[in-house]
């Protein structure tokens, strides 16, 4: 406030409206831009999955799993591994952080559509996690030797990208959850040992049994089975089985959300 | 605190203008936090108007309710019982929040967006935004647009938050202690920006327990404790509710012993200065000079805001 301007007088007000459409992208944009302009989120979100792709898939070259080639394989499970790790680390740590530092409060006092602030966070995690995929299908068709009919790249690359929806439902409610200090450790420790017990790591047919039926109740299988799917390496169970329970762990997982929304609404006081 | 003390009225004319419109009001405002029998009420039957080119002042101590009055008046926080009101309209509307802009207190802002990004987005929220040009210039952020919100000084991300208030090129703006934090030139410059608001016809309520900045800015002032309004009115006419004087003077007699005095409501030293509030000045001067014949750079003033304030909210504690 070092320069003082008169601010010029409340003038009438004409009928318009703001563009809508303008502040979903403009939203989004810039939940995009904060993703990627946090080192640490590029490297551990984008570098991490790509880099076990290569580490395991060369680990495991000309061997098969689901009866198809390892590195065909791990395109689908690493695959989902880098969606969901965006989805839970890019929605549900920033929705915590955001809440813990007033962002959230800011934003609501503001005409911003409600609504917005989430779909923006859901289109900056589906980007990032279209980045990953698309540079894990050039590895894949590179160095891994990846041969497929174009229609299952296409079916792969949309199952894997539209997962970002459910998965972002899931960061949403522990970014409700969880405090902002603890995010980061609570995500961490309740992913990695899903990723393992889904068989996103090592294909699920390798691991113990009684891994392989706490599997089924963990939402990350069914999503990895959906997109092993499309390319018919699907473990079992039907995809339609496979979708119910997405859904109902997305309805799951917003209605715990909410539930943190409503609550955060008493939080002002003094 | 028990609900028995009754607000004060304020005699002479009413603070405000009742002629003109009111932008928001609370109404017999109650808002309780928890349930049962650990229920705390934060503000307890508030009734509380704003009108435009009003700037208001809502003082109290920590935990009087500011924060939550202003939590219901711009739909942060829905009342318990009785009614907020925004333009007529529930708060939480988006057409009433058109037409506001807030600065809360602490707000964090993502440290990775640019200072120029901030403002076109919040800017891109409203029918009637200001030019960005405007924005800046008023805020002080000039030469700051490219600037990640993280690499900025704490005052100059208070500065930011100011101008996001003003994108809107609101009708009312609501600012949660402001200038906390900010230094004394700086402060003074939003003061005279605060009054410019204000000057321009727009409405401004702030918080604030800085009772100086509410004395030197303010035509109206509200005094929260205790989740209830003590005091309303104009800061000459808050200050005349306490009655006295204050005495300063260079002088060795001790602080225990001048509190003994009659009239002597408190006594206080800093240094070689001693400070007495009294109900009337001329017995206790008479004390002091034969107490002390070498007392010197005796001063008599009105009571500042902040005794009437600690005058007030004293009372209160001691009505429980």
């Amino acid at each position: 406030m070092s320069i003082r301007t008169t601010i010029p007088p409340d003038v009438t007000r004409q009928a318009a409206r703001p563009s809508t459409f303008r502040v979903y992208v403009t939203e989004a944009r810039q939940e995009f831009l904060k993703l990627i302009r946090l080192p640490i989120f590029a490297a551990t979100t984008v570098a991490l999955p790509l880099m076990f792709y290569v580490i395991f898939g060369s680990t495991f070259a000309g061997q098969r799993a689901g009866g198809v080639g390892v590195t065909t394989y791990m395109l689908a499970t690493y695959g989902a591994f880098g969606v969901i790790g965006a989805a839970l680390f890019g929605f549900g740590i920033s929705v915590a952080v955001e809440r813990g530092q007033g962002w959230i409060k800011l934003k609501r006092v503001s005409p911003m559509p409600p609504l917005a602030y989430f779909v923006a966070k859901v289109i900056a995690s589906a980007s990032v996690a279209a980045v990953i995929i698309a540079l894990m299908f050039a590895l894949g068709a590179s160095i891994g030797g990846v041969r497929m009919p174009p229609t299952q790249w296409v079916a792969l690359g949309c199952t894997l990208v539209t997962g970002a929806l459910p998965f972002s439902a899931m960061g949403l409610a522990f970014g409700y959850v969880v405090g902002p200090n603890s995010a980061p450790a609570v995500l961490n420790l309740a992913w990695l040992p899903m990723a393992f017990a889904s068989g996103l790591w090592i294909p699920i047919s390798e691991l113990p049994d009684f891994v392989h039926s706490i599997a089924g109740f963990l939402p990350p299988y069914h999503f990895v089975q959906l997109a092993l799917g499309t390319i018919g390496a699907s473990e079992g169970g039907s995809p339609a089985m496979h979708l119910a329970v997405l859904f109902a762990f997305t309805a799951g997982f917003l209605a715990v959300a909410a539930w943190g929304f409503r609550r955060d609404e008493g939080r002002t006081y003094g | 605190m028990t609900t028995t003390q009754s607000s004060t009225t304020v005699p002479g004319p009413a603070p405000g203008r009742p002629d003109l419109p009111v932008l928001a009001e609370l109404r017999c405002a109650s808002k309780t936090y928890g349930k049962g029998g650990s229920a705390v009420a934060a503000v307890r039957g508030l009734d509380l108007a704003v009108r435009p080119s009003e700037l208001l002042a809502v003082l109290g101590p920590n935990g009087a309710g500011k924060s939550t009055a202003i939590g219901m008046l711009t739909g942060l926080t829905a009342p318990t019982s009785g009614a907020a009101l925004l333009f007529g309209q529930d708060p939480r509307s988006i057409a009433a929040r058109q037409r506001i802009g807030v600065m809360l207190q602490a707000s964090g802002v993502p440290e990775t967006l640019r200072v120029r990004e901030l403002l076109t987005a919040f800017r891109g929220y409203y029918a009637n935004p200001l030019p960005v040009g405007t924005v800046i210039a008023a805020a002080g952020l000039g030469g700051l647009e490219n600037r990640l919100f993280g690499a900025l000084s704490g005052g100059q991300q208070r500065r930011v938050l100011f101008g996001i208030a003003l994108c809107g090129n609101p009708e009312l703006l609501f600012f949660d202690e402001p200038t906390t934090g900010m230094d004394p030139e700086i402060r003074r410059t939003l003061w005279a920006t605060l009054r410019d608001l204000a000057g321009s016809g727009r409405g401004v309520v702030l918080t604030t327990h800085y009772l100086e900045e509410a004395d030197a800015l303010a035509d109206r002032v509200v005094v929260l404790d205790g989740g209830r309004i003590i005091a309303d009115g104009t800061p000459s006419a808050i200050k005349s509710l306490v009655p006295g004087r204050r005495i300063t003077a260079r002088t060795c007699v001790p602080v225990a012993e001048a509190q003994q005095w009659p009239e002597v409501r408190s006594a206080s030293r800093e240094g070689p200065w001693l400070t007495l509030l009294v109900n009337t000045p001329e017995p206790v001067l008479g004390t002091l000079l034969s107490r002390d014949p070498q007392v010197s750079g005796l001063t008599i003033t009105e009571t500042s805001l902040e005794e009437a304030f600690l005058t007030l909210t004293d009372r209160t504690e001691s009505a429980a």
